[in-house]
């Protein structure tokens, strides 16, 4: 059982404070992803459950043991890198084996689940070369074997696919979801990239500035983000997000449209809603287009409703030009809304 | 002519250029090299002879004569001994302090940087002369030990420095890795970074041994009984007939060619960190 | 134990080594060149400049440096760019340039001796094209500036190859990005080196120029060994006060010179080529 728990854990650097009093549990098994922009905080955190940063505060707990004294290699975790930090100077083998050596395991033991780790991540036939002679992938491959072989209880991962190149990046993706799946460890995922957390976690805890914004399943995460920040930063295109006033309760005017709202709301609020649940119809928001970029499948338009910024997703058969004038009918079970003052989501 | 063949024809002489440059350089570098040679391998009575030949004989007895001579030895022995001693001490003392260069943050760590590069700026072989007094206060007078100190603070500055543009090419995520693997911090640096810097220690190693090897003045200072090599040549500079001094000098030279190709591959790498 | 204290602990050693070999002896140092038994005073300052060698010494020292360091600088930029445009046997090229850096002073000077003195090598040359019919004395005391020319010619050869060092592992540091932005915009060889590789360069050639001219300053055993005390200057003056004369004050009071000048220099070269931090790569 390994249920980790992180009660009211805070970092400074100086006078910087990277993390703000954080409190996240996560399930054992569970594969949860931390989710942020660069500098949000999301590796200190991981670095301070694998016991490579002291936290300011608070306290870290594996399974029923507090952690957070502790050094790295009494936390029964193990971790992949985000450069892979593969030994120059040892074989693949050594590599895969340095856990096991460390922790004084017989020889036989050793080559046994050494092979077993090898073969799981295809790279049997690579044991005797050095980490000088192998590709980015390859690597990344005896990274995550290292960490199997130690059959840790916890699974860190520090952006492990951000130095490899995009095809590769979704290969090793579902790749390693299955792995990870068979393997019964709880998992935790650093990763700058939404798709990769939305494909891979149970859950996703979206980090901004130090705090946790949202923690929740994806699809939640996606379909009712808890705070503007997490509608701008997850999904591409970003969330449109419109001014609204309050005309009566629960009644909205957008863009000289009236839409229902949350009750009680403020006078001002804020309109939202994603690219793709928008469908162009006589009647909606009014909207000059300014840019169109087909993508394939569907086509992005890039225009203006009451003089700010708004995106729309609409089928590749449409066809529309720069100048056009278009009206948007929002799906009205996906619209949100959101208090200016404390983007929280009403 | 077309253009292209114009250019080609550029590159072609500016290549000329560059080789020729290249090689006149080599021998503005080699050529003194092998005069000395030429004396040292030639007699006695060919040295102070006239005109030259800028042929040796190849004759072995002048530099038999000078590894003979009445104190020569011992002053070899003297300067092996100096020499190596300068490379434990400002090994021993450099690396720690360029490993905490390296990888921790930490208050006096400018303070600190600021010491060593100060120790720079300094003429250090003028501290011999209140070390001597020193030394006398404490018995080290006259001893290999004592001029093993003072080698040591014109080796450890560079110590440090090389050391910690050493540590610096190693990924920290190297050593965490190895943390989270099960290694203490003492395991996890004796089983991955030793591995890996060993050469460039070796390399700046070598360079203090070359930096005690080669010092003079302090050597002159601080020896009497106990003189090294350069110490005794100095003090015989005047006494001595040339063809002893020829000698000596490539005596001297012969070490520093082996330790130059020795440590050549870091020397630029040393360099490249250090000097920020 | 608390791994806050770990960096102190690695740093005790070096730091307290210093602290005894450096910086006490240089207190030493400067409490016997100011004091005598009654206190402060300037009379070790005095001896030493009644001494009619000072002046020439102190000019000397200054003149060799203006001489050498200058010359050298262009000659290790020179050699610094050769070996990065060359491809082919450029290690073999690299290790002949750096040989000097592992030949002490004192056999730089011997090495010159072989080609100076009045059986060496130089007055062979002469001699064989016919430009004197016997071997003239070239290193006595009434032809100083042969002596001095020798001694700049040793010098040059001898620590050229530390600038190189800095400089060349300077240019390792520089993108190679620049130059060809530079090449791309229509900027020529020449231009391109002066306009892009020498200011990006500043923090080396910063290092370089103070790490040699505090050397020069410190130019003894060339000296020594090529001019004997024909042409003398100031360290080996201190040496002379302090074995000859036994007179460790003024010798004290020399070297008080020789650093004042070193960190006049020093900090000339430090304002010079500073580079303000928003403008390093």
């Amino acid at each position: 059982m390994a249920q980790i728990q992180i009660k009211n854990v805070a970092k400074n650097f100086g006078s910087f404070t990277a993390l703000h009093s954080i409190d996240l549990t996560i399930a054992d098994q569970e594969f949860m992803v931390l989710l942020g922009a660069s500098g949000c905080g999301k590796t200190t955190l991981l670095r301070i459950i694998a016991g490579l940063e002291t936290p300011s505060q608070g306290e870290v707990w594996i399974g029923d043991r507090r952690v957070d004294h502790l050094p790295p290699r009494e936390r029964g975790i193990a971790m992949v890198f985000q450069n892979y930090a593969v030994f120059p100077h040892l074989t693949v083998f050594e590599n895969i084996a340095f856990g096991l050596r460390m922790a004084k395991m017989n020889q036989e033991e050793v080559a046994k689940r050494v092979n077993r780790c090898a073969e799981m991540m295809h790279i049997e036939q690579l044991l005797e070369r050095y980490s000088g002679q192998l590709s980015g992938g390859q690597r990344q491959r005896v990274a995550v074997a290292r960490a199997l072989a130690m059959e840790p209880d916890v699974i860190l991962m520090d952006e492990p696919l951000s130095n490899l190149d995009a095809l590769l990046r979704m290969e090793m993706r579902a790749e390693l979801k299955g792995i990870l799946a068979e393997s019964n460890t709880t998992t935790i995922y650093v990763t700058h990239d939404q798709v990769e957390a939305m494909s891979m976690a149970d859950r996703i805890s979206v980090m901004h500035q130090g705090r946790i914004v949202q923690a929740a399943s994806p699809i939640e995460v996606y379909r009712d983000p808890a705070a503007r920040f997490v509608g701008s930063f997850i999904g591409n295109p970003p969330m449109n997000f419109l001014h609204a006033t309050k005309k009566s309760n629960g009644r909205y005017s957008v863009a000289e449209r009236e839409f229902d709202g949350p009750k009680d709301g403020p006078e001002k609020v804020e309109f939202a809603i994603r690219p793709e649940d928008l469908q162009p119809a006589e009647a909606g928001l009014d909207a000059s287009v300014q840019v169109v970029e087909p993508l394939g499948p569907h086509q992005l338009l890039t225009c203006e409703v009451a003089g700010q910024p708004f995106r729309a997703v609409v089928e590749s058969d449409l066809s529309f030009k720069t100048g056009d004038s278009v009206s948007f009918a929002p799906m009205a079970e996906r619209i949100r809304w959101f208090d200016p003052e404390s983007t929280k989501a009403l | 002519m077309s253009t292209a063949t114009v250019k080609t024809d550029f590159r072609k002489k500016s290549r000329y250029l560059l080789m020729a440059t290249t090689l006149m350089l080599c021998a503005w570098i080699l050529v003194p090299i092998y005069l000395l040679v030429v004396n040292t391998l030639s007699t006695q009575e060919e040295v102070s002879s006239f005109p030259k030949a800028f042929i040796p004989s190849f004759n072995m007895e002048n530099i038999m004569f000078f590894l003979q001579f009445q104190g020569v030895a011992f002053a070899l022995l003297n300067s092996v001994l100096v020499a190596g001693m300068t490379m434990i001490l400002s090994i021993g003392i450099g690396a720690p302090a360029g490993y905490a260069l390296s990888r921790f943050e930490f208050k006096g760590k400018g303070a600190f940087r600021v010491l060593v590069l100060i120790t720079r700026a300094f003429p250090l072989p003028l501290l011999a002369l209140p070390l001597a007094v020193m030394f006398i206060r404490t018995g080290l007078d006259d001893t290999v030990f004592g001029l093993a100190l003072v080698h040591t603070t014109l080796a450890l500055p560079f110590a440090v420095l090389i050391t910690f543009s050493l540590f610096s090419g190693i990924p920290i995520e190297l050593e965490e890795a190895a943390w989270t693997l099960g290694c203490t911090r003492v395991q996890a640096f004796i089983k991955v970074i030793m591995p890996l810097v060993l050469p460039g220690i070796a390399a700046s190693a070598i360079f203090a041994f070359v930096i005690s090897w080669n010092e003079v003045f302090a050597a002159a200072v601080l020896t009497i009984q106990n003189k090294t090599l350069t110490a005794f040549l100095i003090q015989s500079l005047d006494e001595s007939p040339l063809h002893l001094k020829f000698a000596g000098g490539l005596v001297l030279v012969i070490p520093a060619l082996i330790f130059i190709f020795a440590v050549r591959k870091y020397l630029f790498a040393m360099w490249g960190i250090a000097n920020r | 134990m608390n791994p806050r204290n770990l960096p102190y602990m690695l740093l005790f050693p070096a730091t307290a080594f210093l602290a005894v070999f450096f910086v006490y002896p240089f207190v030493l140092v400067a409490v016997q060149a100011f004091t005598n038994e009654a206190g402060f005073t300037l009379e070790h300052f005095q001896t030493m400049a009644d001494d009619w060698k000072f002046k020439i010494s102190f000019w000397n020292t200054i003149l060799l440096a203006i001489a050498v360091v200058p010359l050298q600088t262009c000659l290790a930029l020179m050699m610094a760019k050769l070996v990065t445009s060359i491809t082919t046997g450029r290690d073999i090229y690299l290790y002949i340039f750096t040989i000097p850096l592992g030949i002490s002073d004192l056999a730089a000077g011997i090495i010159w001796l072989a080609i100076f003195e009045q059986s060496g090598f130089l007055n062979t040359l002469l001699f064989t094209v016919g430009a004197i019919d016997q071997p003239v004395i070239l290193l006595g005391y009434q032809s100083t500036w042969i002596i001095f020319l020798a001694v700049v010619l040793a010098e040059l050869w001898r620590a050229t190859a530390i600038m190189l060092v800095i400089l060349v592992a300077g240019m390792g540091l520089i993108p190679k990005e620049y130059d060809e932005a530079a090449e791309v915009f229509g900027a020529s060889r020449w231009q391109r080196f002066v306009k892009v590789t020498l200011p990006l360069l500043r923090p080396s050639l910063q290092t370089a120029l103070i790490l040699r001219t505090i050397l020069a300053f410190e130019v003894f055993a060339v000296v020594a060994a090529l001019g004997g005390t024909t042409l003398p200057v100031l360290m080996g003056e201190t040496f002379k006060w302090q074995f000859e004369f036994r007179d460790e004050s003024v010798a004290a009071a020399l070297a008080m010179v020789i650093l004042a000048i070193s960190i006049g220099f020093t900090l000339f070269f430090l304002r010079a080529l500073r580079v303000p931090k928003e403008a390093q790569i």
